[in-house]
């Protein structure tokens, strides 16, 4: 790690424990700015390391929302039961059950949505280019449907979470931190595993899948792996959101294709896929510009979002590093990191 | 569950009823697909708006039909317009993907669906309507089983539309040069075909067409901005099933897909007529991805 980056790092570091502390009233925001790098970071595996667009990757999110909630109030109530009455019967868990209960909520949201990444790719990586983003799309739709109608979980009626024990600055403090904590464990996971061999078999694998199975590559394995790995940290996160919203329920929380799903290739194409920094940039660039325009938008927001879609696509498809590489080549040679406008949006909030 | 499917078995005339319905519904699928996979085969372009078109379509005649004229004629001012905006959106948006990879296109193609269906519900409200027709409703079997005359209207119109254009595709100068253009664009290009205007024509007309299906849609079903991406979907499912290049093979599955549609709705419920259509989807990609995994195992 050269003395620029590791300056870098720092700086993110103590602005990502400082900012929360300066602005209390904001700590929803910067924790969701967290988990909005982590989208990107996570779909960038996929879309830009290896070439494979999911248009559905929501769907772990929303998977492990569902299994952490499950496991959190099933290991002390009857789930039907709890769904049943909305809310209406009031529940109390004690500070042990609630920690123990998001602890395994978690833990299990993860495994399981690594268990649904592997069984979903068997059927969904025998397509490629369109058909895979067409495929996803497709699973993720099912699967908000599917939750909608299925009354053991609330169905559309969604399932309220249980109550944060202490209070609510604390709440914030303590999801924020975690998210906080998860996006940094994803980030110098996914930079130590994209010098490893199995990040240049993804990269091998988006060149050029046939010549890499030639070259005795097993791809359905790699293709398979670093699926579950964005599954993995997809999974916890959704447990964590869920936690932090209070309420879940399957079309605006858990599957939100139009919203998250979608936010997540906008963001990783404004950055510049097929980058570590990309992603990073794009989603706090697109995080901040969404939060300080949004209301200003009078209701055109998403017509705003699907423009800037398009544009983004036919006109900036390079992205925002990918058009700084082309602009300074020298000053990136094979180090990413030094990226200079890296600092410069963390630094904005 | 059980018990709608008991029904079905005890009273045989309602599976008359739920074909009928499904075939008549099926019909305007099919041209939503034709439509897609016309604009698929010549541009190699994959359109996720396509739904959204038909959803365009459908209010522009609804809004037409607000001034007097019967909702059945405005199919020939709706064309015409709907031909227009897929122009303008060929020129703007399209024309600069076609050579670039193929999800670049997809992705546009869907920006372009979340901009249409977020814009129509900000224009004509989020409620779901229907186009009054005004024709008569027609009881067969004792009553048993009811058909709407819009609905056979449509369907009559949806194959004569069908039939014109194979005539076109087939006989005119321009069917041809689209024929050309989507065997091999470069040949086209070097027998003297403008590439370039047969691919905004074609477009162009997908959505001409797909504004057809919109104002039968609004007359024989309802319309909602955010249903657009379900025609998608079944466009999609449609057009993966069938083949590209495959009419008959398009217009079977349209239909069929109507009927499961419709029977899928009766026996497990409504709530999951929307999740039919997209597990049909997941499995017609599964069943292409096993059927090439025979043709992999073939080459070894």
């Amino acid at each position: 790690m050269t003395k620029n980056s590791l300056i870098l790092h720092c700086a993110i570091l103590v602005s990502g424990i400082v900012a929360p502390l300066l602005f209390p009233g904001l700590v929803f925001q910067f924790a969701m700015l967290w988990i909005m790098i982590l989208f990107a970071l996570t779909w960038d595996v996929l879309g830009g390391q290896m070439g494979y667009n999911s248009l559905g990757n929501i769907l772990f999110f929303g998977f492990g929302m569902y299994i952490c909630a499950i496991t959190q109030i099933g290991m002390f109530y009857d789930v039907g039961k709890y769904t049943a009455a909305f809310g209406a019967i009031k529940v109390d868990f004690t500070d042990q059950q609630y920690y123990l209960g998001l602890a395994l909520g978690l833990v299990f949201a993860a495994l399981a949505s690594v268990v649904v990444a592997a069984v979903l790719s068997w059927v969904l990586f025998g397509l490629r280019g369109p058909y895979f983003a067409i495929g996803t799309l497709g699973a993720a739709l099912a699967a908000a449907e599917l939750t909608g109608s299925w009354n053991y979980v609330g169905g559309g009626g969604g399932i309220s979470m249980p109550v944060f024990p202490g209070e609510p600055g604390a709440r914030s403090l303590f999801f924020y931190s975690l998210c906080m904590l998860l996006t940094i464990v994803c980030y110098l996971f996914l930079r130590w595993l994209y010098q490893t061999r199995f990040g240049m078999a993804l990269n091998a694998i988006r060149d050029d899948e046939d010549k890499a199975e030639a070259m005795g590559l097993h791809t359905n394995r790699y293709k398979m792996m670093a699926w579950s790995i964005s599954a993995f940290f997809l999974g916890i996160v959704g447990g964590l959101f869920g936690n932090m919203t209070g309420f879940i329920e399957p079309m605006e929380v858990a599957y939100p294709t139009l919203t998250f799903g979608i936010f997540m290739v906008a963001m990783t194409l404004l950055g510049g896929k097929g980058t570590l920094w990309g992603p990073i940039i794009g989603a706090v660039l697109f995080h901040v510009l969404k939060e300080v325009t949004w209301t200003y938008l009078l209701g055109w927001q998403y017509v705003a979002l699907g423009l800037l879609i398009i544009v983004n696509v036919v006109y900036f498809q390079q992205g925002i590093m990918g058009w700084m590489q082309e602009k300074w080549p020298e000053r990136f040679g094979l180090v990413v990191d030094r990226a200079p406008g890296g600092a410069a949006p963390e630094d904005a909030q | 569950m059980l018990d709608n499917f008991q029904i079905l078995v005890a009273a045989p005339v309602f599976n008359v009823q739920l074909l009928l319905n499904g075939v008549l519904v099926g019909a305007v699928f099919a041209l939503a697909a034709y439509g897609l996979a016309l604009v698929w085969g010549v541009t190699n372009v994959k359109n996720l708006a396509q739904g959204d078109f038909v959803m365009l379509g459908g209010y522009l005649g609804y809004e037409l039909a607000k001034h007097g004229i019967h909702p059945l004629v405005t199919v020939i001012p709706v064309a015409v317009l709907m031909y227009a905006f897929g122009w303008i959106v060929y020129k703007l948006v399209i024309s600069r993907v076609i050579q670039r990879e193929l999800f670049t296109s997809l992705l546009a193609t869907f920006g372009l669906a979340i901009v249409m269906q977020q814009s129509m519900n900000l224009i004509f409200g989020p409620e779901v309507r229907t186009a009054e027709s005004g024709f008569n409703t027609r009881e067969l079997f004792d009553g048993l089983v009811t058909v709407t005359d819009i609905r056979m209207i449509s369907f009559v119109l949806c194959g004569v539309l069908a039939l014109v254009l194979v005539l076109f595709m087939k006989r005119s100068r321009m069917g041809q040069a689209i024929r050309a253009t989507a065997q091999d664009a470069r040949a086209a290009r070097v027998m003297g075909v403008d590439t370039e205007r047969v691919y905004a024509f074609t477009f162009s007309l997908n959505a001409a067409i797909c504004g057809v299906a919109g104002v039968l849609i609004s007359m024989i079903w309802v319309l909602q901005p955010f249903y657009g991406i379900a025609y998608s979907v079944r466009a999609f499912v449609i057009v993966t099933a069938a083949g590209l290049g495959n009419l008959p093979g398009v217009i079977v599955m349209a239909l069929g897909l109507g009927a499961i549609e419709q029977y899928s709705g009766f026996v497990l419920g409504a709530q999951f007529q929307q999740a039919t259509v997209v597990g049909l989807l997941v499995l017609v990609l599964v069943w292409r991805r096993l059927l090439l995994q025979r043709h992999r195992q073939a080459l070894q």
